[in-house]
């Protein structure tokens, strides 16, 4: 692989700053011609800004790129897909009501006649098809691009770059949105890719995918480069602590101890078609259930469930404080019952509205209070006052800054208070810690364990076993809409590696 | 970025001034109407005067109400357009209820009465149509209430027809035209009635939770339904409430016009938007307040007035209206991409 002496893509000495904050510090890696680079930090370590620079979409304070020895300026993105780089975003730039040869041609439609615009379409179909074939995609260039699954659109988003024929390709978060069958063709595909001697960038939080995949791993903090290392040279641990730049155990407090167990849901052989099949289990006071499994595997579409979000006309029982229990949103905020969604942005903030506004949102609509109620803002703004000073919430003006102002996860610390303003009896938390930083990751976590020492029953759904493994008394597996297994912690820890054999074993049978 | 304490980023000179001016439609409201109203002045002397001022203030009266009730639909990020479309089918209903050429109740005690029971109730009708369709069917607000528009300005038509061979309805009782220009005391009726409605919706808007529901589910639904907030009721009580307001105002206008008409307000739909706008009730929900459909109303009213003072024709004046509330549309839109820092 290391045929050649000038490496296919280098930078080096990469500035940035947003609005005065530097976000970049001398950030410089190299990658050869085939190679496998992982990339991987935290969330706001700069791993993305970085890769916007490579892909033309912000431009550099300072520092140099070569591209096979060139020097290598974009300033737009047209310019990296021209120079060979191909840039996968997270969020797929698919247009659904298009067919599938629009979606690839689209910006560079083969004409008919050289000067006139009239589209070929026959060209169209043909250039398609040809791609598609290279990463192996079997699907009608005339299917319609909404009745793709999301692995099929990840791959015709690759095909489109691929057609391009790039030098090298970034890959950001590839995997979030695909099912493990999916993401086993698309490593497939990418090991192809590198055959025919294309670099790849990688950029990941499925530490397990970087470690088994790469050749080499950069590791962002802070908008730093702090390691960038053979992958063989590494372990875990390792890569985790030049991550968040100390030991992990620190990380997680104490889990609190479990008293006299007191259910406070219980969840009886609940179905609902296509989406759950018969889930069972109890949530005690005090006790932190961890729920772990893949994308899709119906977690967090149980949590919507039982707050009344989506539907649920199959059969099954939900009891509440030992009374059955049929959830409306609604009855569930009356009932100190508490979510924080996934999507803290669409669903869990009044963005351009204050902290105050936002804090006390939950509380105007719990236990008791009607549309006519006068608001009291006097109490409407020590309560924001007490949440921010227990939650650590770092802002100068809870009346007049509007949440938007916020960093990550500040505003998640707000979707968290604005909860707790009532006390709630069952918090249910989808992704608590996505999109923030460690060091608000850990106000979260140890908050996380103060309430459980309260009394709290907590549902925690997540995507990383670590974390669920930190604070959990116990873990449910999910997959595939079922729950395939419960495990206890034993002697302070659990069995991680048994933990991911069971949430990607009913995958792995039925693929 | 990685820090936990996040400065909004520093803004400078000019473009402090464009974000506290836009944050703060009330500031270039007043601004425009002072200036507005001295160039009038240096114009035609009188305009300035206490009976010309007057005049203009309880001729905006109905038309504040119609707004006020139309910026609770505009804060849930909704629009009614069929509250002109209302004041007609209430009107002619009324008026088919109270009116000497045999109503339904001439001469009656109770004629008066119910008349403006059924410019409330009718309004709230429509009104609460409106929101079932917007809530419950999730239409576009949109195509609901222009559809409701068109069929309820057709009815009214028609129901006016079958009441007299001319368009309007005439002959209503003095009792109910009192409301129009009528005093109790030293004060106009209408300025008692649209004081309690502002007090009430100023009151609403500001103090209740359901006031911080209505903003709440104009800035984030998705986030308001989960806080535990009845998303669709209270977008029901806004369009029933708009609704509800446009009989109201309906009523007024019909006392002074002494008939029940269905063209009652036929050129009054822009105004009645436009007028929120340029207050600052924001197009895209999530931002209004009483105050500012008021500021909204009494600019409009008054440059409408004071063209017409001086002696500009009709087609000038409504030119210069279109452009104004054009002009607050845009501010509205720029306010937005700064309130969201899209800028």
């Amino acid at each position: 692989m290391d045929a050649k002496a000038v490496p296919l893509f280098e930078c080096s000495g990469i500035n940035k700053s947003f609005s005065g904050t530097q976000v970049l510090f001398d950030v410089g890696f190299a990658i050869k011609a085939g190679e496998f680079l992982g990339v991987i930090g935290e969330n706001g370590s700069g791993k993305s800004t970085t890769m916007n620079i490579i892909g033309g979409i912000l431009r550099p304070d300072s520092g140099e790129m070569r591209l096979n020895g060139d020097a290598y300026v974009p300033t737009q993105p047209n310019d990296a897909m021209e120079a060979g780089i191909g840039f996968i975003h997270q969020e797929l730039n698919i247009f659904g009501n298009m067919s599938v040869a629009d979606n690839m041609m689209i910006g560079r439609y083969p004409r008919r006649w050289e000067k006139l615009p009239f589209i070929n379409h026959r060209a169209k179909r043909l250039a398609t098809a040809e791609a598609l074939k290279r990463v192996g995609l079997d699907v009608s260039p005339d299917a319609p691009c909404w009745s793709l699954a999301p692995g099929e659109r990840q791959l015709l988003e690759i095909a489109k770059v691929v057609s391009q024929n790039p030098r090298m390709i970034i890959f950001d978060e590839p995997t979030t949105s695909l099912t493990e069958p999916e993401c086993r063709r698309l490593f497939e595909v990418i090991a192809d890719l590198q055959a025919q001697g294309i670099g790849i960038v990688y950029i990941s939080h499925v530490l397990s995918d970087v470690q088994r995949l790469s050749d080499r791993i950069v590791v962002l903090r802070d908008g730093h480069a702090v390691k960038s290392t053979a992958t063989r040279d590494l372990t875990r641990d390792g890569i985790v602590e030049a991550m968040v730049g100390r030991p992990v155990s620190q990380l997680y407090p104490d889990v609190p101890p479990l008293g006299e167990r007191r259910p406070v849901i219980e969840v009886q052989g609940l179905t609902q078609p296509r989406v759950l099949k018969d889930v069972s289990f109890s949530i005690a006071a005090g006790e932190v259930l961890g729920v772990a499994g893949l994308m899709g595997s119906g977690r967090s579409e149980l949590a919507r469930i039982l707050f009344g979000l989506d539907p649920h006309d199959g059969t099954g029982t939900i009891s509440y404080e030992g009374a059955p229990f049929d959830p409306s949103p609604r009855d569930c905020v009356s009932k100190r019952m508490a979510f924080l969604t996934e999507d803290r942005r669409h669903e869990g903030l009044l963005l351009t509205q204050s902290l105050t506004t936002n804090l006390e949102l939950v509380h105007l609509s719990g236990a008791g209070s009607g549309a006519h109620v006068p608001v009291d803002r006097k109490q409407q703004v020590s309560n924001a006052e007490d949440v921010a000073h227990r939650l650590r919430i770092k802002a100068r003006d809870l009346v007049r800054l509007p949440a938007k102002s916020l960093s990550g996860g500040n505003q998640q610390k707000v979707v968290l208070g604005k909860w707790l303003v009532d006390a709630p009896r069952l918090f249910i938390l989808d992704e608590p810690t996505r999109g923030i930083d460690v060091g608000a990751k850990e106000e979260i976590y140890r908050v996380i364990a103060e309430l459980a020492g309260q009394g709290l029953a907590v549902m925690l759904i997540s995507s990383e076993l670590e974390e669920l493994a930190g604070l959990s008394h116990r873990i449910m597996v999910m997959s595939r809409g079922m729950n395939v297994g419960v495990f206890e912690r034993q002697d302070g820890g659990f069995d991680r590696a048994a933990i991911m054999a069971r949430a990607t074993a009913a995958d792995v049978e039925a693929a | 970025m990685v820090s936990d304490t996040t400065v909004p980023p520093r803004k400078q000179g000019y473009r402090v001034l464009i974000a506290r001016l836009l944050s703060e439609p009330a500031f270039t409201v007043i601004g425009l109407l002072v200036v507005y109203t001295l160039a009038v002045t240096a114009a035609v002397p009188g305009f300035l005067g206490a009976g010309t001022l007057s005049a203009i203030f309880i001729s905006l009266l109905p038309l504040l109400i119609a707004v006020i009730g139309q910026s609770f639909v505009m804060i849930v990020a909704g629009i009614d357009l069929s509250v002109t479309a209302t004041m007609g089918l209430t009107s002619v209903i009324a008026g088919s209820v109270m009116t000497a050429n045999g109503g339904y109740l001439a001469d009656s005690a109770l004629a008066v009465p119910v008349g403006i029971f059924c410019f409330l109730f009718f309004g709230a009708l429509v009104g609460l149509f409106n929101g079932l369709c917007v809530a419950f069917i999730r239409m576009p607000p949109f195509i609901v209430t222009l559809a409701t528009m068109m069929f309820v300005s057709g009815a009214a038509v028609l129901y006016s027809s079958w009441h007299t061979t001319s368009v309007s309805i005439g002959g209503l009782p003095s009792g109910f035209t009192r409301i129009g220009y009528g005093t109790i005391g030293p004060i106009a009726f209408a300025l008692i009635l649209t004081v309690l409605v502002v007090v009430a919706a100023d009151f609403g808007l500001r103090r209740t939770t359901w006031g911080r529901w209505l903003f709440a589910i104009g800035n984030n639904p998705t986030a308001a339904l989960i806080s535990g907030v009845p998303v669709r009721a209270v977008q029901v009580s806004a369009y029933t409430l708009c609704g509800t307001c446009a009989g109201l105002s309906a009523m007024i206008y019909s006392a002074r016009l002494e008939t029940g008409t269905p063209v009652l307000s036929q050129n009054l739909l822009l105004d009645i938007i436009g007028s929120a706008v340029i207050g600052g009730v924001s197009l895209f929900g999530g931002r209004g307040s009483v105050l500012a459909a008021f500021l909204g109303v009494l600019l409009l009213t008054v440059i409408d007035k004071g063209m017409q003072f001086i002696g500009l024709t009709l087609f000038v004046v409504l030119s210069v209206k279109g452009a104004i509330i054009l002009l607050a549309a845009v501010l509205d839109a720029l306010r937005l991409r700064y309130a969201e820092g899209k800028s």
